[in-house]
């Protein structure tokens, strides 16, 4: 099987697609000429045309907005938003449009569009090019968000998101590109190629959305994460030697929660693990769901880990990343409890 | 062609009769179903006002005034164009064989909404009709025009979509995120700004409208635009003719400033008086787009004053039976069922909405 790094996975993904239909588009900013400031539609232009694949004036509230028009035509355009920290602009168009096209004309119209767009942190990007601001989508009726952490999922993921009949946020976290980071900044990067998760296949193929993986089995304590934060919950898990099983949430909403009712009834503890901000993210409705549904099998109060409540700092990216030391000590902290 | 963005393009003169460039090839037939539109398009709002005083519906908006341009633009559009339409366009669908019980239907929010109760009133949607889900969130539909349009085009199709937005909503970013991409990439869109001056209580000022025209607004995009007496049907179907087939040939984006004066208070929530003087609107500025294509069918003998009272008598009657028939499928959301109410979220109910529609009991 071919070894992809993800962004060869999202490429081929949308390579795919636009094979396999006509109706699959690929725009946004530097995105056709070039390939995208990461590469991710490189060569997609030239194999399909500046018709389907284009560059767009830089205007989010534009991208998203001539999507949702195009999806009315009956396309199935396939959107970037260059960082998820210009997704803003674009916000009321998701929010007020996208999502609710369908409901609100009762199937009349719908909206099958995909956006995609690089989030997190760990490239020194300071407060403009690292937001996770997943839980503004997954408070949203009508979307689906979805995030995946590796370039198998990435690819299968990405092929639903555009074969969805809904519109679908999909976040691809940055620092794993390349390779699965950890949190451990100061050591040697390592990258797909070695991975079994680089393991891709060419042609067609889907993992669903709406469903989460057991990432690492374990009989402890259940970490409850996605994107890049599986791999430091992997990093904590070894380093501090306790028994956690770490569920990768791949998609945040509609939310897999039979995955983790069913670990946290094994484990009686629960973590729930995320980049973005604490206060009002997506952890604190990861935490009340296991609150309603498994307060009788826990050991323990359930705990956040997140980033600071504070925009994203330049300098002190590294303080700010809830890196594996930081899941380490807290997860010992709950196994005591 | 510059300086058709500020001048204003007109047929009638002030006696009535068709005069200038614009007043050639203007099919009789045409003139005559757009004066019969409008005045049904009077009816249904009148009908609806009544229907709103009488606490039937929570909410109403009316076009008075502004009916030539929705009716005459909707005359020069084909089957299986796209309108993306703002709340004062009724006219375009009127204009249209789509059901009118079905209109009120959807502002009684009864038990034959075509929306399941879901919008508010006016918020009509029927894509085959040409008429996209009105929003609410002004100017959003704008760029979506221009997306529809650019799919069109990426299609080899030869549809076309069109544009509305007022005067006041033209300071919205999503009409400036329009004409970039309509300049950029050309697709086939007509971009209509209804100016009837004022955007609730602001007068066209405080959207920038005094500086420089509507229309003058997309020359440095490069796009043709064309300024147009809104209230003069002759010009309005004239216009709207010429930049449809521009759109359909190829030529790409035409953007259309329609000059109109709002008659009506704002909506059934607003009240004038508060802001603008009452003599203002009972001159009616620009006369009486109805009253204007009548007088001059009438002058060239096509028409006479007793068709015109048979017209409003039959559309009145027509109106008045259709809210009747309407009215048994209930009134004010009686009727709508709170079933409705979580399906159509996602095209497949996730769990956690067959959750709380358990919680409801529905
Ligand atoms: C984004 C947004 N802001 C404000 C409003 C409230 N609002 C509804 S209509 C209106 C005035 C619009 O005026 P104009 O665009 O001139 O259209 P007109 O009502 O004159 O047809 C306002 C401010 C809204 N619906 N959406
Ligand atoms: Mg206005």
């Amino acid at each position: 099987m071919p070894q992809m790094s993800m962004i060869e996975a999202i490429r081929s993904a949308m390579d795919v697609k636009m094979g396999l239909d006509d109706d699959v588009v690929v725009y946004g900013e530097d995105v056709g000429y070039f390939g995208g400031v990461f590469r991710c539609t490189a060569g997609l232009q030239k194999k399909y045309g500046t018709n389907r694949v284009f560059d767009s004036p830089i205007n989010e509230c534009g991208i998203v907005g001539t999507a949702v028009g195009m999806a009315a035509y009956g396309l199935r355009p396939c959107v970037e938003i260059q960082f998820a920290d210009y997704i803003y602009p674009a916000y009321d168009q998701i929010v007020s449009e996208a999502a609710r096209i369908r409901y609100r004309s009762n199937k009349d119209f719908t909206c099958p569009i995909t956006i995609r767009t690089p989030c997190g942190g760990g490239i020194f990007g300071g407060q403009t090019h690292s937001q996770s601001p997943e839980s503004l989508f997954t408070h949203v009726s009508g979307i689906k968000t979805v995030i995946p952490s590796n370039p198998y999922d990435a690819k299968g993921l990405l092929i639903s998101a555009i074969e969805d009949d809904d519109p679908v946020i999909f976040f691809e976290p940055k620092r794993l590109y390349n390779g699965p980071f950890d949190g451990h900044h100061d050591r040697p990067a390592t990258n797909w190629s070695k991975h079994p998760l680089g393991d891709v296949p060419e042609g067609h193929y889907t993992v669903p959305i709406g469903k989460a993986s057991v990432f690492s089995e374990g009989n402890d304590v259940t970490i409850v994460t996605y994107g890049t934060m599986v791999y430091v919950a992997e990093a904590a898990k070894k380093e501090t030697g306790i028994d956690a099983e770490i569920i990768d949430l791949r998609t945040l909403s509609p939310l897999d929660v039979d995955t983790i009712v069913a670990s946290v009834e094994k484990t009686g503890r629960c973590m729930v693990l995320h980049e973005a901000t604490q206060t009002s993210g997506f952890g604190a409705e990861l935490a009340a769901q296991v609150q309603e549904r498994c307060f009788y099998h826990l050991e323990a109060p359930v705990v956040r880990v997140a980033g600071w409540d504070t925009p994203y700092p330049h300098a002190q990216e590294w303080d700010y990343f809830p890196g594996p030391a930081r899941v380490g000590r807290e997860l010992t902290a709950m196994m005591e409890a | 062609m510059k300086d058709l963005a500020s001048t204003m393009i007109r047929v009638l003169n002030r006696d009535g009769e068709a005069v200038g460039p614009w007043a050639e090839g203007l099919d009789d037939d045409v003139l005559l179903q757009g004066l019969r539109n409008m005045i049904r398009v009077r009816a249904y709002d009148e009908r609806m006002m009544t229907l709103q005083r009488q606490g039937k519906t929570s909410f109403y908006m009316k076009c008075t005034g502004e009916e030539a341009i929705a009716v005459g633009f909707r005359a020069a559009l084909s089957k299986g164009d796209m309108n993306f339409p703002t709340y004062r366009q009724q006219g375009l669908l009127l204009s249209t064989d789509y059901p009118v019980v079905d209109m009120i239907c959807q502002i009684l929010s009864n038990s034959r909404d075509p929306l399941k109760g879901r919008q508010l009133p006016i918020m009509y949607s029927s894509k085959e009709h040409g008429f996209f889900t009105i929003s609410g969130n002004l100017g959003t539909q704008f760029i979506q025009a221009v997306g529809w349009a650019m799919a069109s085009a990426i299609k080899g199709d030869t549809k076309i979509a069109s544009g509305w937005i007022g005067d006041g909503s033209t300071a919205a970013n999503d009409f400036h995120a329009a004409l970039v991409n309509a300049s950029v990439y050309r697709p086939p869109v007509v971009l209509n700004v209804v100016n009837n001056q004022w955007a609730i209580s602001s007068f066209r000022g405080i959207a920038g409208g005094d500086h420089a025209t509507f229309a003058e607004r997309a020359l440095g995009y490069d796009i043709p635009a064309l300024r147009v007496d809104g209230n003069d049907y002759l010009a309005v179907y004239a216009a709207s003719k010429w930049a449809v087939e521009r759109a359909r040939r190829g030529f790409g984006p035409t953007f259309i400033e329609w000059v109109t004066y709002r008659v009506a208070p704002h909506s059934t929530s607003d009240d004038p008086s508060q802001y603008r003087p009452k003599e203002e609107s009972a001159a009616w500025p620009l006369g009486d787009p109805i009253l204007r294509l009548k007088n001059h069918l009438i002058g060239r003998e096509l028409w006479s004053e007793e068709r015109q009272t048979q017209a409003e008598t039959e559309y009145n009657d027509e109106i008045r039976a259709a809210t009747k028939e309407a009215e048994s499928y209930g009134v004010m959301g009686s009727g709508a069922s709170p079933k409705d109410m979580f399906d159509d979220v996602y095209k497949e109910m996730p769990r956690h909405l067959r959750e709380q529609r358990q919680k409801l009991g529905v």
